[in-house]
């Protein structure tokens, strides 16, 4: 299983790296949505964990993008944006979005809602 | 000629007359109206001439000479004056629908009803003996025709006679004039045969005339050589001893007045007037007319002396010449001639006094008793009140000529045919001051008007009339020769010891004297009641208000609509009470179906019943519906600056518009600015408020696993734990800078200023971001300062913030490793320019103002963000300027960015 983590935070990366891997998926990086639109070509990543104010192009131009193409129809899309009026959330939501968290988020609960959208992952590491 | 025949002719005239009234008066449904010409104007005035000229200038000529004349030059001189007094009138009586002079004296001074009264009064015991002679003219001329006796007929069968032609006369008037109630009092059909008759006598004298001078004399030559020939004729050419300049003068003067005052002129000049314009070509028009009437006076009168029995009265040469000489056609078309003359002068004459007579006198009598009101309004049919009016103007006419008749039956019998109507000259005469001063004199006042014409008409009375009932045996003949109770002073022909004049230079001298003197003093000592004043301005201003809109300026006070339009109705009907109310309504923006009616509304109705009935009744049958409050003197002068200030208001509301739209526009910019402003505070909340969640979300993240994972690697351990330091030093670095931001937005902030050396400013700053340029390989450098540097007062840790802030977004913003920072000093006069130097990214030009701007780097998403928090430019830019000095950058894109701070010293 492949997660991508989109943000622009060092610290933000830093912990969701540390969980992700911890849960036991594939990790990888983009600092902006350009990068990020490189990756998922490349590596097709099950869940994007998406920052939205980001430089070049924004967390919601690649949930749009991510939605719209057949081949990464299995893809899950969690929001984790400090933008946390409704309208952003719905506007997140309304762009296929799984889920829409407002930073500052607790980790406990991204990890309960990533097992919900994805339960045949029962992490191999596991705790 | 037997009698029946010229009966016959003189009805088939009158037939004639108001065939022609008939049809003038169906032109106007068909298409051009025909009194709307000036020709037609001119020919009506020359009502001016009746039997008294067509009979009577020959009969003067006869005992007086050339002294007839004045009659005619007074009008001649006076008719350019017109061109001032007769338009002013005009225009006056247009707007204020004024229909007589008794209503225009009345309307003038306050609406008076006793002035009205008093006006028409002296109107018809004036116009009394004028029109008797009329009928004296149209009874002797008709016996002399049918052969009666020229001068022995028994006078009771002259006076059935004269009888009978007051009432079929009557009965003429009573059809031209009062068919229907006409608020504006106009008769076009009148007019029209009024000026057909102008032609018929002008044409009938000139056809006896030329038939005098050419066929029975071998010209004028001939005929003034053979009265040159005979003394007594001799020296009728001339002025001689009988005629005195002063005598001629006040003869001169007292036409002049006349043709302005006579109810008739004033009847077919000023009220029936279509077109001020028209009054151009009757200045000259009618001055010919006068002219051409006037050219076989002197031939005629010869003629007769010459060729005529001596007991012939010189009143009929006209008709008596062609009687002679066998030429009776001639004779009967003199006749019709005489007989068009006399009735032109009736029917207009009487038209007029009647008009004066229901308006001044009976109506307002009628409307003021409210039991009488009642009972007219109650009559059944819708303008019953338009029936009374009517009935009453009827009788008047039938009443004023069985008036003339017994006068001509009494008094002017024994007189000559201008003898009598110069009395009656002298009576209008005595309008002079109250009309002269009401159109010219604001102060002219009521009090005024009612003194002087008081005098005027009682002399009057006292040195014609009263001399005229002495000499037919009504008075004592010593009256005349001894004076009233043998005072010698109060001799009527002699008042006052005044000698030298012939009777009508005399009474004209005393009348007007006396009606001047207490005019003037009534005015000068008695002061202008509110209303009297309001109606002054408005005559004599009348160019000024006729131009700036409705004159509804003395209604103060509330009336039901519906009062109003059933009060109208009964004058004018239900359907024209209605659509005149609606117009009104209209024309002044109002509502049609209010409860009360607007000011305007009733000024306007009350003009409109002024126009039926007169100024007076109007204003007390208006009253009857209005409560009035009584105007006060300020209310009045107030209004009447305000209409006065129209002009300037108007030009001055366009300014205002101007201004006001102005005010508008910089409201709504104002009000965008503020928007902006609002918009940038809540930009400026949320940017704060997601520049910490930033932080928080990592200390949040980063301790929440550090607390959940307790097998954690110590390094890893370690590393989230410092980043948790680091991101609450960044969090309480940003809560500080908002603060200070505030603080100086605030104008708080005090600076704590001391003597600053500026290189130990500069290398204390560099020493604190030396590292930070090693770690990112960047070279920083302090260019050699030119000579000594002066001394700076300032704030040194504000100014160290500042340039440390330069400094380190020199660096960031520097390539890493071949970044070159450079810090240098310039000296301008009084300014010190301090200057920050990168070989960066640059700024994009449209970008350079916004990055003072609080977090402008935060919001803009098109860079890759750099660490800070976004406020560290504009706190620099409010440091600089609490320095009095300003900060700006200069920058091309991938060139580098020249960040300078200029500060004065001194």
């Amino acid at each position: 299983m492949k997660v991508l983590i989109v943000d622009d935070e060092p610290n933000i990366l830093l912990s969701l790296e540390f969980l992700m891997k911890k849960e036991g998926y594939r990790v990888f990086i983009a600092r902006d949505g350009a990068e990020a639109f490189d990756i998922i070509r490349q590596e097709v990543p099950d869940l994007l964990l998406l920052d939205v104010m980001m430089p070049r192009v924004d967390g919601y131009e690649v949930c749009q993008f991510v939605k719209q193409s057949p081949e990464y129809q299995h893809c899950k899309v969690i929001f984790l944006s400090a933008k946390s009026k409704e309208i952003d959330v719905k506007r997140g939501l309304a762009l296929g979005a799984d889920l829409y968290l407002p930073k500052p988020f607790s980790t406990r609960e991204l990890v309960a809602k990533i097992h919900e959208l994805l339960p045949q992952t029962a992490s191999s590491s596991g705790r | 000629m037997n009698s029946l025949t010229v009966l016959l002719c003189s009805v088939l005239y009158l037939s004639l007359l108001f065939a022609v009234a008939y049809w003038a008066e169906q032109r106007p449904q068909l298409g051009r109206s025909l009194v709307n010409n000036p020709y037609i104007y001119a020919l009506s005035i020359s009502v001016y001439c009746t039997a008294w000229t067509f009979y009577g200038s020959v009969g003067r000529a006869a005992s007086g000479g050339i002294e007839f004349l004045t009659s005619y030059i007074g009008p001649t001189l006076g008719a350019p004056i017109w061109w001032s007094v007769q338009r002013k009138i005009i225009r006056i009586c247009k707007t204020q629908r004024i229909t007589s002079i008794a209503d225009f004296i009345s309307s003038r001074y306050g609406k008076s009803r006793l002035l009205g009264v008093l006006a028409t009064l002296l109107c018809v015991m004036g116009m009394i003996p004028y029109i008797s002679i009329q009928l004296k003219a149209i009874t002797t001329s008709f016996a002399v025709l049918s052969g009666q006796a020229v001068g022995g007929a028994s006078g009771a069968s002259l006076s059935t006679k004269a009888l009978l032609i007051s009432l079929l006369l009557a009965m003429f008037t009573i059809l031209f004039g009062t068919r229907k109630l006409e608020a504006t009092e106009r008769h076009e059909g009148m007019v029209t045969a009024i000026a057909f008759e102008s032609i018929v006598k002008l044409v009938a004298f000139l056809t006896v005339g030329i038939f005098v001078t050419f066929f029975l004399f071998r010209g004028p030559s001939d005929l003034f050589e053979q009265a040159a020939a005979v003394p007594s004729l001799e020296r009728l050419f001339t002025f001689n001893s009988t005629t005195s300049t002063a005598n001629w003068f006040w003869n001169v003067c007292l036409s002049m007045m006349a043709i302005l005052f006579l109810p008739r002129q004033f009847q077919v000049a000023i009220v029936e007037n279509v077109d001020e314009k028209h009054l151009n070509k009757a200045m000259w028009l009618f001055p010919l007319y006068l002219f051409l009437i006037n050219l076989f006076v002197l031939p005629l009168t010869f003629a007769g002396k010459l060729l005529l029995d001596p007991g012939v009265d010189a009143d009929n040469y006209v008709l008596a010449l062609p009687l002679q000489f066998g030429q009776s056609g001639l004779a009967l078309l003199a006749y019709i001639g005489g007989f068009s003359a006399a009735t032109s002068m009736i029917i207009v004459e009487t038209i007029a006094l009647s008009v004066m007579i229901s308006n001044n006198v009976v109506m307002p009598l009628l409307v003021s008793r409210p039991g009488w009101q009642a009972r007219f309004s109650a009559l059944d049919g819708e303008s019953s009140w338009s029936h009374v009016v009517i009935t009453i103007r009827r009788l008047t006419i039938v009443g004023l000529l069985l008036l003339a008749f017994l006068y001509y039956h009494f008094v002017a019998n024994h007189y000559s045919l201008v003898s009598v109507g110069v009395i009656s000259f002298v009576a209008v005469a005595q309008f002079t001051p109250a009309m002269i001063g009401g159109l010219y004199w604001k102060r002219g006042s009521r009090a005024g008007a009612k003194l002087g014409l008081t005098a005027g008409f009682t002399l009057w009375l006292y040195t014609l009339i009263l001399p005229s009932l002495a000499s037919t045996g009504f008075l004592p003949g010593s009256f005349l020769t001894d004076g009233p109770f043998g005072l010698a002073f109060l001799r009527p022909y002699e008042l006052f010891g005044l000698t030298g004049l012939d009777s009508i230079s005399h009474a004209l001298f005393w009348s007007l004297f006396f009606n001047i003197g207490g005019y003037v003093w009534g005015a000068l000592n008695h002061p202008q009641t509110s209303l009297d004043h309001a109606q002054a301005v408005l005559f004599v201003d009348v160019y000024r208000y006729a131009q700036t809109g409705d004159q509804s300026v003395t209604w103060k006070g509330q009336a039901l609509l519906s009062d109003l339009r059933i009060l109208l109705a009964t004058f004018f009907g239900d359907e024209r009470a209605r659509r005149t109310l609606d117009r009104v309504a209209r024309r002044n923006h109002l509502t049609a179906n209010t409860i009360y009616a607007d000011p305007r509304v009733v000024a306007y109705a009350e003009k409109w019943l002024a126009g039926a009935i007169g100024a007076a009744s109007a204003r007390i049958i208006v009253s009857s519906v209005a409560s009035e409050e009584p105007l006060s003197v300020d209310e009045v002068i107030h209004i009447l600056k305000a209409s006065q200030e129209l002009m300037m208001v108007n030009k001055e509301l366009t300014r205002k518009s101007t201004e006001l739209q102005q005010t508008t526009e910089q409201l709504s910019q104002a009000n965008e600015r503020l928007k902006l402003s609002d918009q940038q505070k809540d930009d400026f909340v949320s940017t704060v408020t997601h520049e910490i969640r930033t932080p928080l979300t990592s200390i949040r993240a980063l301790s929440e696993i550090l607390y959940d994972q307790a097998d954690m690697d110590e390094v890893v351990r370690l590393q989230f734990l410092g980043q948790v330091i680091r991101e609450t030093e960044r969090l309480s670095r940003l809560i500080n800078q908002v603060l200070d931001l505030e603080h100086y937005d605030s104008g708080r902030y005090r600076l704590t200023t001391e003597p600053l050396l500026i290189d130990e400013l500069v290398n204390e700053s560099i020493e604190s971001v030396a590292q930070l340029a090693r770690d990112k390989g960047v070279s920083l450098r302090v260019s050699p300062t030119p000579g000594q540097l002066p001394i700076l007062e300032g704030d040194r840790d504000r100014l160290t913030q500042v340039l440390i802030n330069l400094l380190s977004n020199a660096i960031k913003f520097s390539p890493a490793d071949t970044g070159q920072v450079t810090v240098s000093l310039a000296l301008r006069q009084n300014w010190l320019d301090l200057s920050v130097t990168d070989n960066g990214v640059g700024i994009d030009p449209a970008m350079q103002q916004l990055i003072f701007e609080k977090f402008y780097q935060a919001s803009n998403q098109t860079v890759r963000k750099p660490k800070g928090s976004g406020l560290g430019l504009a706190i620099s830019k409010k440091i600089i300027e609490l320095h009095h000095g300003t900060i700006s950058v200069s920058s091309a894109l991938q060139q580098g960015a020249r960040f300078t701070c200029s500060l004065p010293v001194h």
